[in-house]
């Protein structure tokens, strides 16, 4: 589904990456975890082409997408979310999903400018089929709120249903629980399962271990710029590398 | 006596005040999709006129097929602005844009001039001359159609900013590009149709403009500042505030200009341009950050 291969990303004279591999499989929930300052960010932003790494090579379904810019990947159906929710403030949630839907729609500026009874009935379409993904993250009671207005966990919510609504076959999620408290992540844990039994491809980047121990299919951790271990989450639980490098060697 | 004076006054500033606002949302238009205020704008108006004159000269178009003709035109002539002088900067900085953008208004008005000459033409009215009563006040026809054209031209923006897909998909670049290119919007080709509405109302003010007050290639600077003025004033909003801030300056500018001195009509609008800046640069009606869409 999703492959990388030796991917290097110098800053400078930082190497934040060094000759990351991994494969993703489609119907998974991956996890890339790792200590601060592991890479796993900066991993993120060349996957989803905020960054152009130094070398290697990104493959989503048999096509290299590396340098290609977001939203040309969002064209391809790969949707990302972002650590700092970054929605469209002023705009109600029910108008952020519709946006969302942008490229789903065959409309043009002129047509829509001139009131085309078919740029219409779209309209309308989309404003019906979005209401589907504020109900499928349970926010629909706050259809009509502004954006800018949401307290900080249902932001993160209508993020993920805006980033649904591009229809994506694969959702990068970056740290999908940070700053929600215990309840709200219980939440997320199973909103993610329902977005993987859609059919979702998701890989999230996460630092709440137990949250990536219950749902996540893979693991890759990364360490310093490199990648440290991959497997099933009972794998990298008994790892004696990555226990090393979160809890300190012995030596 | 007095009252009629001022009746006379305030119908005539609704209608420039009407050009003011149109021109203004332009400049909103583009402020709020790129960040820079595009200091062109007020050519895109001179361009309008211009080029409607042409049409009936030159091509001998009647009028209803002059006006679209001319649109057009000025819409190209936006869109190759976009393509030729905004979008080739790598790395561009608001301030760098901006100068651009001056560099640009001087180009298009040099050329301007070598094609229409220093003169100043006339367009005749849409439909006639004669005067309409109103009240103690006269107005003319093209006052008219200058106020209608403009509410016409605000409820479609209107429509198109909050009722379709594309025109929130603009909107949603206002508030966060990088969002927006993240659920696949492409930014630059929002940022070009920013460039064509803009460029598209500028014309469509010059023209409906010319009538009353002639035109030459020199026009665009005063009323590009004007224009400026009432974005301002609306706090660069797209929307009803940027409108009202163009009714209000071409009213007070009319008053101004009958009651004290015609002498101080461009003052009072810089006046109220440096009032403003001082004392709410957020815009008349704006919180601190308000939307600006």
């Amino acid at each position: 589904m999703l492959e990388v291969s030796g991917i290097t990303q110098i800053f400078g004279g930082v190497t934040a990456l060094e000759d990351v591999s991994f494969r993703v499989n489609r119907g998974d929930i991956t996890g890339v975890i790792g200590p601060n300052g592991a890479g796993k960010t900066t991993l993120f932003n060349i996957i989803t082409g905020i960054y152009t790494q130094t070398s290697g090579k990104v493959v989503f379904e048999d096509k290299d997408i590396s340098g290609l810019p977001p939203e040309k990947l969002a064209r391809l159906a790969m949707v990302r979310t972002f650590q700092n929710i970054e929605l469209f403030g002023g705009m109600t949630v029910h108008e952020n999903v519709m946006v969302g839907m942008h490229t789903k729609s065959s409309s043009g500026m002129l047509s829509c400018a001139l009131k085309m009874p078919w740029s219409i009935s779209e309209e309308r379409r989309i404003r019906n089929d979005s209401m589907k993904w504020l109900e499928f993250t349970g926010i629909t009671e706050l259809a009509e709120v502004e954006a800018g207005n949401l307290p900080f966990g249902k932001g993160r919510l209508l993020e993920i249903a805006r980033a649904l609504a591009v229809e994506p076959r694969i959702i990068l999620m970056d740290e999908p629980a940070a700053g929600l408290n215990s309840q709200e992540t219980l939440g997320l844990a199973h909103l993610i399962k329902r977005i993987r039994d859609l059919g979702i491809t998701v890989v999230l980047v996460e630092h709440d271990m137990e949250l990536v121990m219950d749902i996540c299919d893979r693991i890759v951790v990364l360490n310093l710029g490199r990648k440290l271990a991959e497997g099933t989450p009972r794998e990298i639980q008994e790892n004696p590398e990555v226990i090393a490098a979160y809890l300190g060697d012995d030596d | 006596m007095q009252f009629d004076q001022i009746l006379q006054y305030t119908l005539s500033g609704l209608s420039t005040g009407a050009i003011y606002a149109l021109i203004g949302i332009g400049f909103s238009i583009i402020y709020n999709a790129t960040g820079i205020i595009n200091f062109a704008q007020g050519e895109f108006v001179m361009l309008g006129g211009l080029l409607t004159l042409s049409c009936l000269d030159l091509l001998k178009l009647p009028i209803w097929a002059a006006i679209p003709c001319a649109v057009a035109v000025s819409t190209l002539a936006g869109l190759l602005f976009e393509r030729l002088a905004i979008r080739p900067l790598r790395q561009p900085t608001p301030i760098n844009l901006v100068i651009i953008t001056i560099g640009g208004s001087i180009l298009i008005r040099g050329m301007a001039m070598l094609i229409w000459g220093k003169d100043t033409h006339a367009i005749p009215s849409f439909s006639g001359d004669d005067p309409i009563a109103i009240g103690g006040a006269t107005i003319l026809p093209q006052h008219l159609w200058i106020l209608a054209i403009t509410v016409v031209i605000i409820v479609i923006n209107k429509f198109y900013f909050y009722h379709t897909i594309s025109g929130k998909a603009m909107r949603a670049c206002a508030y966060n590009r990088r969002a927006a290119g993240l659920v696949g919007i492409d930014v630059r080709r929002m940022v070009l149709f920013s460039f064509m509405i803009s460029s598209a109302m500028g014309a469509v003010a010059g023209i409906i403009v010319a009538p009353l007050t002639m035109i030459a290639y020199d026009v665009g600077v005063m009323l590009g500042l004007k224009g400026f003025c009432a974005a301002i004033i609306g706090g660069m909003s797209s929307g009803i505030a940027t409108v009202v801030g163009g009714l209000l300056l071409g009213v007070l500018e009319s008053l101004g200009a009958g009651l004290i001195s015609s002498g101080y009509k461009d003052a009072i609008a810089f006046i109220i341009l440096l009032l403003i800046l001082f004392i709410r640069p957020q815009g008349l009606f704006g919180k601190a950050d308000s939307e600006r869409v």
